[in-house]
């Protein structure tokens, strides 16, 4: 046996592979079932969006941006919107921002089942992904209800949102989230204390609170490190301090911490819309200012806003004409898969999976 | 040597056969060939069909678990979805590549479909419903379904593809490790049964439920769960399913093959599931044994099917473990329990105490 042989090899996992969540690339060095060194290689989603937002008017930027992280596109809506409003000092009435806050907060929900189901996929266990998309299913008809829309939804506009909730919504929103506040003990029931799950998430791909900021991971990663961050408490933005919800931290940065976090984190964001409904006014949606020529004025700004996935920012600068000047999109997801190849090695491929998986890196927001 | 084929309730039909092809007036080498040829034709046909069923009654035991309806358009609830399924995949394109090994790469999937049908020469479907009652019957199968791993080996080899080696190695791997433990557990029931017969262990059950061996404690019931553990990880099913891991291997060892290739190792797959859960009828269940409003073979059938029942909701409720973890499971915890739960048996038989 001393002079067995063995080799390393190359394994291209992806652009097209079931578990890199869209058209990631990552170049695997292997020792047999061990990964050696990862190698994320990105752009293969790249569709200029950055640039093609120089060439629309800042409402026609909205839609294009929507796809700039398309399984929460409320966000993407939200924070190119604050960041206009922000340069043009633009108020924005009251119902709007507890629309806003609703829509959002939904949204975080949605992105969140949808977490479970693929993680719970790429480990092995392919009943939870319909379970996930069944509740999804519940937010995405109240978008659907709301806006005509149910991924790209172009609802948060400059200035308010596009237009008010129908009538049904309010029971239907309230339904759906004691539904999916039931279910929540059927997931966990599913997984959390399945010997199985444990073995193949506790203790795997730990990710060490110093390298997670080092490398400005974000959102809900970050906090399964341990770090308290989450910029609706630490850079309040919109009305979530009128809130009381709690930011949920895990412990161990593991692939376990990761996933029970975002389940806490549906908890808390059921709060928060719950008291959203409660304190619901009535009044305008929009900004009288807020027309489809919109122009704001010369200005520039950073607005960064805590989406389901972390930080998520705009860079926008405007020289007070038709078309903003710059617009540079920040998602977390670049963070997190360039932190993957230094912690990620020297683990079998079945936990690699697992990790990008409880990452929840997808990839439109990588390459923009 | 040609086996006794009297214990066949089929035997009527046979000798009919016989008698028609004397009269034509061929000589009996050729009478014998083909009228074992029919006889094989008869089982590759209702395993065939069971294989189709099985592929539909996951299908929608899956869609259920996960509220869907699973296929509705083909019949009843899609009873005949399956068929259609083998119907386009027939029709399919084969498409291979280049750099496969041409000899490996086509042997793989013929030998996989061999090996699954293989196992049915001595399975015990009912009362007088037996092939040939081989006095080495149990050892038989347990040999003759291992060769399936060679097959995905080779498919894993042929390919020429990083995942589809991978996935063969695993699987190399895993029924190696899963192989002792399932003979094992068989072993702990050949000690009382004396004899390595399928119609001599079903006749050791004869009577109702608490003459099968899964109810004679302490000994029966541990081994028939470690039977199933390891029949699990023999058929390649979740939570064992690591050589075709979708998620991490895109399809382990079948990656490369399309068509009827991917359906011969597709349908094995589902043979191989009921042969593991008929074995576990036979061993564990009391085999065709049950009451006599109901046929021998449809208790056979019943018990069966039941089984496989078992093991397709673990499929749908369990996620796969590690390949590592795999192995551990195997050899740290397996082993030692089948070992030791044989020679509690063996105690016990040595002692007297069984009944």
């Amino acid at each position: 046996m001393a002079d067995l042989r063995t080799e390393e090899f190359v394994v291209n996992m992806g652009p097209q592979h079931p578990s890199t969540h869209g058209v990631c690339r990552l170049v695997l060095t292997m020792d047999g079932e061990k990964v050696v060194k990862i190698e994320p290689v990105i752009g293969y989603l790249h569709r200029a969006i950055e640039k093609v937002c120089e060439n629309r008017t800042y409402m026609q930027c909205i839609p294009i941006l929507d796809r700039f992280e398309y399984v929460t596109s409320m966000s993407c809506n939200y924070v190119f919107s604050l960041a206009t409003e922000r340069i043009a000092e633009m108020e924005v009435p009251e119902r709007a921002e507890y629309l806003r806050v609703i829509m959002l907060e939904l949204n975080r929900i949605a992105s969140h089942l949808l977490f479970y189901g693929v993680t719970a996929m790429d480990i092995g266990a392919l009943t939870p992904f319909l379970y996930g998309l069944r509740e999804r299913e519940l937010i995405i008809d109240l978008f659907e209800m709301t806006c005509g829309q149910r991924l790209t939804y172009n609802y948060i506009r400059i200035g308010g949102v596009s237009r008010d909730i129908p009538k049904e919504f309010e029971p239907k929103c309230r339904e759906a989230i004691k539904i999916i506040s039931e279910k929540m003990a059927d997931y966990e029931g599913l997984l959390n204390e399945n010997p199985i799950w444990l073995k193949r998430t506790k203790g795997v791909a730990v990710l060490p609170k110093e390298l997670a900021i080092a490398y400005g991971v974000s959102g809900p990663v970050l906090r399964a490190s341990g770090v308290q961050y989450d910029l609706r408490k630490n850079d309040p933005y919109c009305i979530y301090d009128r809130f009381d919800f709690d930011i949920p931290v895990g412990q161990n940065g593991d692939c376990f911490d990761r996933y029970m976090l975002r389940l806490n984190e549906i908890r808390e964001s059921i709060k928060i819309i719950t008291q959203a409904l409660d304190g619901l006014p009535e009044g305008d949606i929009k900004n009288k200012k807020s027309r489809m020529t919109y122009k704001a004025p010369a200005g520039e700004t950073y607005t960064r806003i805590e989406n389901s996935r972390g930080e998520m920012g705009i860079y926008l600068i405007s020289d007070g004409g038709k078309k903003p000047l710059r617009v540079k999109a920040k998602g977390a997801s670049f963070n997190h898969i360039q932190v993957l190849p230094h912690f990620g090695t020297n683990m079998f491929i079945a936990d690699l999976v697992a990790n990008f998986a409880t990452l929840d890196v997808i990839m439109p927001e990588v390459d923009r | 040597m040609i086996w006794p084929i009297a214990t066949l309730e089929l035997a009527p039909l046979f000798s009919w056969l016989r008698g028609l092809l004397v009269d034509l007036g061929l000589s009996e080498v050729w009478v014998t060939s083909i009228s074992y040829l029919a006889l094989g034709a008869i089982i590759f046909g209702v395993l065939a069909l069971l294989a189709l069923f099985l592929v539909w009654w996951e299908r929608k035991i899956a869609a259920h678990i996960q509220q869907r309806f699973g296929p509705m358009r083909h019949g009843w609830h899609g009873w005949y979805q399956t068929l259609m399924d083998a119907l386009k995949l027939l029709q399919k394109e084969d498409v291979v590549i280049e750099s496969r090994d041409k000899v490996v790469f086509f042997w793989a999937p013929v030998l996989c479909f061999m090996a699954a049908f293989l196992a049915y020469v001595v399975m015990p479907w009912g009362e007088n419903l037996i092939v040939a009652d081989l006095n080495i019957g149990i050892l038989y199968i347990m040999a003759i379904t291992t060769f399936t791993v060679i097959s995905l080996v080779m498919a894993g080899w042929g390919s020429n593809n990083k995942y589809a080696l991978l996935g063969g190695m695993r699987s190399a791997a895993q029924v190696v490790s899963y192989e002792i433990p399932m003979v094992v557990s068989v072993l702990t029931i050949i000690v009382f049964v004396g004899s390595l017969s399928m119609v001599d262990i079903v006749k050791a059950q004869s009577g109702l439920m608490f003459n099968w061996f899964i109810f004679k404690v302490p000994f029966g019931p541990i081994a028939f769960i470690t039977y199933i553990i390891a029949a699990t990880a023999e058929a390649n099913r979740t939570p064992f399913d690591i050589p075709e891991a979708e998620q991490e291997l895109v399809a382990g060892y079948n990656v490369e093959y399309s068509g009827m290739k991917f359906a011969m190792f597709f349908l094995a797959e589902f043979i191989n599931l009921f042969t593991v859960s008929a074995v576990a009828t036979t061993l564990f269940l009391g085999g065709w044994n049950g009451w006599e409003f109901i046929p021998s073979w449809g208790w056979f059938l019943i018990k069966t099917l039941g089984v496989v029942l078992l093991l397709m909701l673990f499929r749908w409720t369990y996620p796969r473990l590690r390949v590592d973890q795999l192995m551990e499971f195997a050899w740290k915890f397996l082993i030692p329990l089948t070992f030791a739960n044989l020679i509690l048996g063996g105690i016990i038989k040595y002692l007297g105490w069984h009944w």
